[in-house]
């Protein structure tokens, strides 16, 4: 398979000499490893590993808290979230989570965690400053993506075995609406308007584009790449532009990035990167976007304007989550 | 690539970034207040209101029967694989649970009965049931049983799922239009075992046979697998040792003597398939071959629909979820009951309906399918209504790897390289 070649760091190192050195991203990005029971932490302007630190057992769905200080990570197999010191990478204190969770949202308000706990088909929630779960929702079976409105009132939770977008309203958390999507939705991922709301199914192989307002499908987008079968095409991580032009939706083992045109829903291109590229994140510039392909223990760089892998980075084994520090 | 030419200050790339939000919030209130003139006095960025709504779907109810079969066969060798009275029934517990916890949000719900015992009890049994809206039956039966059933049924809106058997000839020459099949069948599993054993390039295989029909049936399997994927079955040995009673204080000493004297002087072979589907004797072959080869098939490594370890796909909350409702760990015909009820409970969340017709021609028709752990999605195949899945290759306490194989190819689906394939089948009932 043509992943990045051994000769990438050399063509990566001449692109990065004539221009990237000079650019403005001296952001920091954290890549949970699953399989180590680590976090690579990489400089996004030397895109290096700068450092691999131990953490909890199987690291998946990481954040940061809204003022950059903390990165919050689920520890599945301590069946609790961790919290650390950005900048020291020490542990800070634990957040109760319910069991095995996976991926987790916080709130615009910087204090209300919202945890997916696939055990228990519940969404905890949890103040990240008193350490007090604050309550839990029942959702569908195996609950996983969670959306945060970029407003804040509405969080949209799927269920893997239920293939449902759960609607959640913040402020009483009650379910208020839920839409079937195709099999096994992983993420769901609002545009900065809050007018699209993209949910990507991972078995069935589709991008449901919901309208928040009605909570009608606007459309479902399919994939198709020459020479990768069908099972293969596993849509996983959705992020979208904060112009809310382009959206970038990782393929698992079809080991590509979609870019799709928000406005005429058509797919653009297809990037090519690690093995079974999951989870992304951008740099706060939007220049960058990081991938983490499990299968092959590295991130992908994207650079945005040009839509092309620039750079992979070997990380530790089973990349899983990423972040972006804010400053 | 557009970056800037001189690197600013960290100050002035945050003062950028501040600037940039506030001019997307200066953005953001604008239109909101085209939007929603009322709100907008209040402070914080409201893009797009989102109304919540309050009125809730049809409720909906779907029943479902889990018939059982009361029969007397030899018990398996090893106390790990004893019985348990719920086998199957389990599995189909946990799919009524889950599509309750889906049909929560749908206001729809799932109810199951069970009935056990002689298959006339059970066609008496499930024709009553049926009458009260029990449509949909998931059977744990005998292929003759079935069969019977079927026929028994074959009028009236019933849909039956085979979770009880491997047997080919009831998916094919002895198929029946009202019975789908989410256990997979002898070739199914042969021809993933086959598949990985090439992929190994281990081809020469020494086959052992038990003397039951049915492992008959699974060597015509296995000789079918070997001329369809290119192995060759060196030699054959029928095994017609009488095992005796499973348990007896002692054993070992003669089995140590017996498995080694009967295998020895064969063809020089790369592995040893034992061939014995009701598992009473196959384990006692791996470490006391003659020469020294791994087992396979009935003992050692493995082909299933399902393992106590997958782990892959989410399968870990799965498996948890079972053993919080069992207190035991799945097994393949809790597994193939439970994609029997979660595929009703697909097509009743899809249709969101209970109408017998629609849900039906739902799942057979090719716009179905249903996730199932598997990474892929699993459907049923349209020319037998045999469940389309990827198999496990295992040892007995871990996967080893899954089938299809990496490099058998097929121009529709590869999970069709398992199994009689639509070209090969012999079921003419189904289609028409």
């Amino acid at each position: 398979m043509p992943r990045i070649s051994q000769a990438w760091p050399a063509v990566a190192a001449a692109l990065l000499a004539s221009c990237y050195a000079t650019s403005a991203s001296a952001y920091t990005a954290y890549v949970t490893n699953e399989k180590d029971n680590s976090l690579s932490v990489i400089d996004t302007d030397k895109l290096e590993v700068i450092k691999t630190v131990k953490i909890g057992q199987r690291p998946r769905g990481i954040v940061m808290s809204n003022d950059g200080k903390w990165i919050i990570v689920c520890t599945s197999d301590d069946n609790d979230v961790k919290v650390y010191d950005a900048k020291t990478l020490e542990f800070v204190k634990t957040l109760p989570s319910g069991p095995d969770p996976e991926l987790l949202t916080l709130h615009p308000d910087g204090k209300r965690l919202y945890i997916a706990n696939e055990d228990d088909n519940l969404v905890t929630v949890v103040d990240i400053e008193t350490s007090k779960v604050l309550t839990e929702i029942p959702v569908g079976v195996e609950p996983e993506g969670m959306g945060m409105s970029p407003d804040g009132k509405v969080l949209v939770n799927t269920s893997e075995t239920t293939n449902m977008a759960h609607f959640i309203d913040t402020q009483n958390h009650k379910t208020f609406d839920n839409v079937l999507v195709d099999s096994r939705p992983r993420v769901a991922m609002f545009n900065s308007a809050q007018t699209q709301l993209w949910v990507s199914s991972e078995v069935g192989g589709t991008v449901a584009v919901i309208n928040p307002a009605d909570r009608k499908i606007i459309t479902k987008i399919n994939f198709e790449i020459p020479g990768v079968e069908k099972e293969a095409i596993q849509p996983v991580g959705i992020r979208i532009t904060q112009d809310g032009k382009f959206a970038f939706i990782a393929l698992g083992p079809a080991n590509r990035v979609a870019v799709v045109d928000t406005s005429t829903f058509k797919v653009l291109k297809y990037i090519l990167v690690g093995q079974r590229v999951w989870q992304m994140y951008f740099t706060p510039d939007g220049k960058l976007l990081f991938t983490t392909n499990g299968a092959s223990n590295d991130v992908s760089v994207i650079d945005v304007a040009s839509q092309k892998a620039i750079k992979s980075i070997k990380v530790g084994r089973y990349p899983w989550g990423v972040v972006v520090s804010p400053n | 690539m557009v970056f800037p030419s001189t690197r600013p200050t960290e100050r002035s790339r945050i003062s950028a970034r501040i600037t940039g939000w506030q001019t997307t919030c200066a953005a953001l209130l604008l239109a909101l207040a085209f939007a929603r003139p009322a709100a907008a006095e209040e402070a914080s960025p409201k893009p797009a209101p989102i109304p919540i709504p309050s009125t809730q779907p049809a409720s909906v109810n779907v029943q479902i029967l889990y018939v059982k079969e009361n029969v007397s066969k030899e018990l398996p060798l090893s106390l790990l694989d004893q019985p348990n009275p719920d086998d199957g029934i389990a599995g189909a517990k946990l799919g009524i649970a889950d599509n309750n916890t889906t049909g929560r949000f749908l206001n729809q719900t799932f109810k199951m009965d069970v009935l056990e015992g002689d298959i006339d009890e059970l066609i008496k049994g499930a024709t009553e049931k049926l009458a009260s809206g029990d449509n949909f039956i998931i059977a744990d039966v005998a292929p003759d049983s079935l069969l019977k059933l079927a026929d028994a049924l074959k009028d009236k809106p019933a849909q039956i799922f085979n979770v009880g058997n491997p047997d080919d000839s009831v998916r094919e020459e002895n198929c029946r239009p009202n019975v789908m099949h989410t256990a997979p069948t002898r070739t199914m599993l042969a021809d993933a075992l086959a598949q990985y054993l090439v992929w190994k390039k281990w081809p020469n295989w020494l086959l052992v046979v038990g003397p039951s029909p049915k492992d008959q049936l699974l060597a015509d399997a296995y000789r079918r697998a070997a001329k369809k994927f290119g192995a060759k079955i060196v030699e054959e040995r029928q095994f017609k040792i009488d095992t005796g009673n499973r348990r007896a204080d002692g054993g070992f000493e003669q089995i140590q003597q017996q498995i080694p004297q009967f295998m020895q002087g064969a063809k020089d072979h790369d592995i040893v398939l034992v061939v014995d589907e009701d598992q009473v004797f196959a384990d006692y072959f791996p470490y006391r071959t003659w020469v020294p080869r791994p087992i396979a098939g009935s003992a050692g490594l493995v082909a299933s629909s399902w393992h106590p370890a997958l782990e892959l796909w989410g399968g870990t909350q799965f498996q948890n979820r079972f053993k919080k409702l069992t207190g035991r760990i799945m097994r393949p015909i809790d597994y193939d009951a439970w994609v029997a009820t979660r595929a009703i409970g697909e097509a009743t969340s899809r249709k969101q309906t209970s109408d017998f017709k629609t849900l039906r021609d739902f799942m057979h028709s090719p716009n179905f399918d249903v996730a199932a752990f598997k990474g892929v999605a699993t459907s049923f195949r349209s020319w037998n209504g045999q469940l389309r899945e990827p198999l496990i290759v295992s040892t007995p306490k871990q996967l080893v790897s899954v089938s299809p194989q990496p490099g058998f190819l097929h121009q529709f689906s590869v999970l069709d390289t398992l199994g009689l394939d639509k070209p090969e089948t012999k079921c003419k009932a189904y289609t028409q």
